[in-house]
């Protein structure tokens, strides 16, 4: 049956709504399958607005692979902006794809990218307008199974009420297994509907689903145990792993918008994964071990993307991208070959090192050297060793002062507050650490121009992580710690003027922090939030503290657990996490040491340079350690000017 | 510190006339800008840059048609700094672009000239669905009928009172054809407005007009207009119409161009829309 387009009903409403650009699709290297042909329909969702959802990769990676294949039509869906939304509701328009403006509830999956756990109300509104009812127990045969993936949904059990299935790791591969579940499903004349369908899926080990696992609970508030309820299901759920990049150079045809985003630049990937081993950081954790892309394939993409975008901007993407093993002939052969086409190059990396500005001052040639950015985390030597951050405070002094001696003016610092074992004292070393920043910059130039910017983030522990077992600190502490910071650096007469400071309250990383370690029952916390107004939760214009304390309160009323219960309260050892029947390769054992090691300041070396600690993670996956050199180069191309 | 490179200068300045169709009409002036620079570099068309350290690429805009509102004559001006043949570039150009943003005409600018002067009136249509015929005649003859018509907008000074009636050359309505369908599966009534607006300061936009038309009867559309622009241009006083802004860069041999290609393509009308729409006034 032919999916009719939405768009003759939104059209009228759109000269009234903000930014209607947005919803209207067109991109270039979008496309529109024909409905009819395809065997196996996906909605792919960014659960934000457009303007942050079009440049995540993920989404954009699987829309590509996803299309390619015979018989499989991708679009995708953003979320809408309250002012749309209302109209929506009012003229009864369902949520809609930006492709061909069909409604996300004839498709067969919507697939949700969660990279952050603020957009869980956003999904609800999603599911809402687009008539799938929020409770995946409601749905029928009619309805599209809802799948999350993404980072997030290494522990998606705060949403599991509102999921049918989940996806850990890498999309590309499992994407397309599912897409083939399906396919055969179908072609079998989809025996034994919905439930059938999402029994298949389990049974194959990779994908999540929910409802077939039952979790009880101890009289305290804690989790008993997690057990699968159906025959052939697994006991745990196994994150996947593209072993090869090379064979998955997504994407190649980068979309481009004609709205204006947050990132206007197209992305390379240069690796996946992280070994340094900072103990707060989940993503480093959760996509281990390093694969690296090879140079030449690197060097392919950056030109075909170039080519086929438009774009002006290339960004060598990756959870630290100066570790590559060949970044310097990298940066240097991409500087080479784009050098006078106006095209600029950017690694987003933080390390704390000269060749860190070797490579910015490769990537910047003839341009204007405006900010660097480093990231030392933690403002004390003691607290940089908890978290496992190798840095010594002479070494940064020194890295800056090279930089500010070649040109760059202006250094970013990123540090975090509310780490575990932090005292008031580590946060206010932060100002100690800025001042000779800034003291080091002025000798080594002779300048009075030179500034420094300080940027801190609350710190919120995360599943699959050393800290996942930590006491997050509560928002007083750390309102009260930024605000001593703060005050320090306003008293200061010599330095204070050069040193900027940018951070937020604490309030929003509780939230984060319920979301990120909480269990099954926090769907309903979700859910009153979301009843009661709550959207785009990661803007801080929409975000309400008030509003999830509240309902928090409410729907805990009969627990023995509350929001300070989820957040501030340490685990032990034996308890069950709400995410351990998930796996993400890593030894349970091996965690826990390392939480250990993190309270007595011991650091961990990364095992790319240094032997194989046993995190777990090679042998459980069967994956190992892709990394070069390749000794190869990049060519000269005769670039069309 | 290092100097920016020297830019290398412009060796041949080409006009644009490009269309904003359909869903593309959504587009704000800084979206097509975008766009644009995008496309020029996707279809390797030699843009100049200004100098500096963050060098733009040289391309103008002249009198933009506002978010919302489609266009069959928008015109822009890019610096090359190598000669190209116009026929070629529109062709890459309009294959770069997402389809919805069309290039119609490209010609090589005539030196001392400069096509914002050219652009003193626009050929508007503005589709109303829900609207009988009559109502609209009726508005429509009272405003002309008017000697002045004052109405308010908000512009980013303030509320802003201005006359909206003098700049309005002419203004009649044909019946139209709406693809909305009401609650019985009938197509709804629908009336298009057709008028020519002089390009004035405070600029008279579409919305004004209708604005004056609720003034002077009470006319109230009951859905968001949709408004094309059909042509800029100069205004031929004794006729009324409009003329193609380009024609006077095609009266000399372009300079330094491929003046055989470029020719053959000038002859041509400038899109088969807008030659029909100049001429056809009510
Ligand atoms: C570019 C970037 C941004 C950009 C663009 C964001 C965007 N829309 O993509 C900007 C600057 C806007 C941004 C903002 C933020 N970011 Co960011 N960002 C990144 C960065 C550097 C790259 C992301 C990326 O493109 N990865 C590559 C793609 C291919 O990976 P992917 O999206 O995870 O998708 C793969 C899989 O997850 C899976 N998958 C994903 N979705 C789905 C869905 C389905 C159905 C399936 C089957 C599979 C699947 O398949 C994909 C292909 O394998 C990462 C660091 C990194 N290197 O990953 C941080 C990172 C993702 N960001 C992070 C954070 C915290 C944020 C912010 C919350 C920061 C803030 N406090 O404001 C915001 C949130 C924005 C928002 N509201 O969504 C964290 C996430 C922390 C975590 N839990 O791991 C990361 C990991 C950085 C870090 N080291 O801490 N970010
Ligand atoms: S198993 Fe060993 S080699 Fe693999 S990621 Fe863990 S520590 Fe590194």
């Amino acid at each position: 049956m032919p999916i009719e387009s939405i768009f003759p009903r939104l059209e009228p409403l759109l000269p009234t709504v903000q930014k209607p650009i947005q919803y209207v699709g067109g991109e270039l290297n979008s496309q529109v399958k024909d409905w009819d042909e395809a065997e196996v329909r996906w909605a792919l969702m960014y659960p934000d607005a457009y303007e942050v959802g079009l440049p995540n990769q993920g989404v954009q990676i699987l829309y590509e692979i996803l299309n390619e294949r015979e018989g499989v039509l991708a679009e995708r869906t953003y979320s809408v902006w309250p002012d749309l939304e209302a109209l929506m509701r009012k003229h009864a328009i369902p949520q809609f794809t930006v492709d061909a403006h069909r409604p996300v509830g004839a498709f067969d999956v919507l697939g949700v990218s969660f990279a952050t756990e603020l957009g869980y109300t956003n999904l609800l509104t999603a599911l809402d307008l687009a008539g799938i009812p929020l409770r995946a127990a409601d749905r029928t045969d009619e309805h599209p199974i809802v799948l999350a993936g993404g980072h997030a949904a290494f522990n998606p059990e705060p949403i599991a009420d509102f999921l049918d299935a989940a996806v850990l790791g890498d999309g590309e591969q499992v994407a397309l297994a599912i897409t083939e579940v399906i396919r055969e499903w179908r072609r079998e004349g989809e025996p034994g509907g919905r439930d059938e369908l999402l029994l298949r899926l389990a049974k194959s080990g990779g994908v999540y689903v929910p409802r077939f696992y039952d979790v009880s609970y101890l009289p305290d508030g804690r989790i008993q145990r997690v057990v699968p309820n159906r025959p052939g299901v697994p006991w745990r759920i196994v994150k996947h792993t593209v072993m090869d990049l090379d064979e998955w150079p997504y994407p190649k045809k980068p979309l481009v918008p004609l709205a204006e985003t947050v990132h206007e630049r197209f992305s390379v990937e240069i690796f996946r994964g992280c070994t340094r081993g900072c103990r707060f950081c989940q993503a480093g954790m959760i996509t281990r071990p390093v694969r690296e892309r090879s140079i030449t394939t690197i060097g392919d993409m950056v030109e075909t993307g170039l080519k086929e975008s438009g774009i002006d901007e290339v960004g060598l993407l990756s959870l630290s991208s100066a570790d590559h093993s060949e970044i310097g002939d990298i940066a240097k052969g991409l500087a080479d070959r784009y050098e006078g086409t106006n095209t600029s190059l950017s690694l987003p990396s933080t390390r704390v090192d000269a060749f860190n500005i070797t490579l910015a001052n490769e990537l910047s040639r003839g341009g204007r050297r405006s900010g660097l950015t480093f990231a030392p985390e933690g403002g004390s030597e003691r607290m940089r060793k908890v978290i496992n951050k190798m840095v010594t405070e002479d070494d940064l002094i020194r890295t800056v002062t090279t930089a500010y001696e070649n040109g760059w003016r202006q250094v970013k610092l990123y540090f975090m507050c509310g780490l575990p074992t932090e005292e008031d004292e580590d946060v206010l070393a932060i100002a100690g650490m800025a001042r000779r920043v800034i003291k080091a910059g002025r000798e080594a130039t002779g300048r009075r121009d030179i500034r420094c910017t300080v940027s801190i983030g609350g710190f919120v522990p995360k599943p699959h992580t050393p800290f996942q077992w930590a006491a997050q600190a509560d928002h007083e502490t750390v309102d009260r710690r930024l605000r001593a910071l703060k005050d320090t650096l306003r008293r200061d007469r010599e330095y204070g003027k050069s040193i900027g400071l940018r951070y937020h309250d604490g309030k929003p990383s509780i939230i984060e922090g319920l979301l990120s370690r909480g269990d099954r029952r926090v769907g309903d916390v979700i859910r009153a939030v979301w009843e009661a107004g709550g959207r785009f939760d990661g803007w801080s214009e929409h975000f309400s503290y008030e509003r999830w304390a509240a309902a928090a309160e409410t729907a805990f009323a009969e627990q023995p657990v509350d929001l300070a219960w989820y957040t501030t309260r340490e685990r032990d050892e034996v308890e069950v996490l709400p995410w351990d029947h998930l796996d993400a390769g890593l030894d349970r054992e091996w965690l826990w040491q390392d939480w250990q090691d993190a309270v007595d300041g011991t650091e961990v070396e990364d095992c790319r340079w240094t032997p194989c600690y046993d995190c777990g993670v090679c042998p459980t996956m069967d994956t190992e350690i892709q990394i070069g050199p390749t000794g190869k180069k990049l060519l000269p191309l005769t670039v069309v000017r | 510190m290092p100097e920016g490179p020297a830019p290398v200068p412009v060796t041949q300045r080409l006009r644009v006339r490009y269309a904003k169709r359909g869903r593309l009409r959504f587009t704000s002036h800084r979206d097509i800008s975008r766009a644009v620079e995008r496309a020029v570099r996707r279809a390797g068309i030699p843009v100049a840059h200004s100098a500096g350290f963050t060098p733009h690429p040289k391309i103008s805009y002249a009198g933009a048609a506002a978010t919302g509102v489609a266009s069959e004559a928008e015109y822009l001006e890019i610096g090359l700094t190598a000669t190209r043949d116009p026929a070629w570039v529109r062709t890459a150009l309009d294959e770069a672009l997402p389809s919805g943003l069309d290039i119609l005409d490209v010609v090589v600018a005539r030196a001392g000239t400069s096509i914002a002067d050219r652009l003193e009136a626009s050929e508007w249509t503005i589709r109303l669905d829900g609207v009988a015929p009559d109502t609209a005649v009726e508005a429509t003859e009272a405003f002309m009928a008017a000697a002045e018509v004052e109405v308010e907008r908000l512009t980013k000074k303030g509320l802003r009172r201005f006359d909206a009636r003098s700049a309005v050359s002419t203004c009649g309505i044909q019946p139209g054809e709406s693809d909305r369908r009401g609650s019985d599966e009938t197509a709804v009534p629908c009336v298009i407005l057709r008028m020519v607006v002089r390009q004035t300061t405070p600029a008279v936009r579409p919305d004004d007009v209708l604005a004056g038309l609720r003034q002077v009867a009470g006319f109230a559309p009951p859905s968001p207009p949709l408004v094309t622009r059909l042509a800029q241009g100069p205004l031929n006083a004794d006729t009324g119409e409009l003329t193609d802004p380009l024609d006077p860069d095609r009266e000399t041999e372009p300079p330094g161009g491929d003046a055989t290609a470029g020719h053959g393509l000038a002859s041509m009308p400038a899109g088969a829309v807008s030659a029909d729409v100049v001429g056809a006034h009510p």
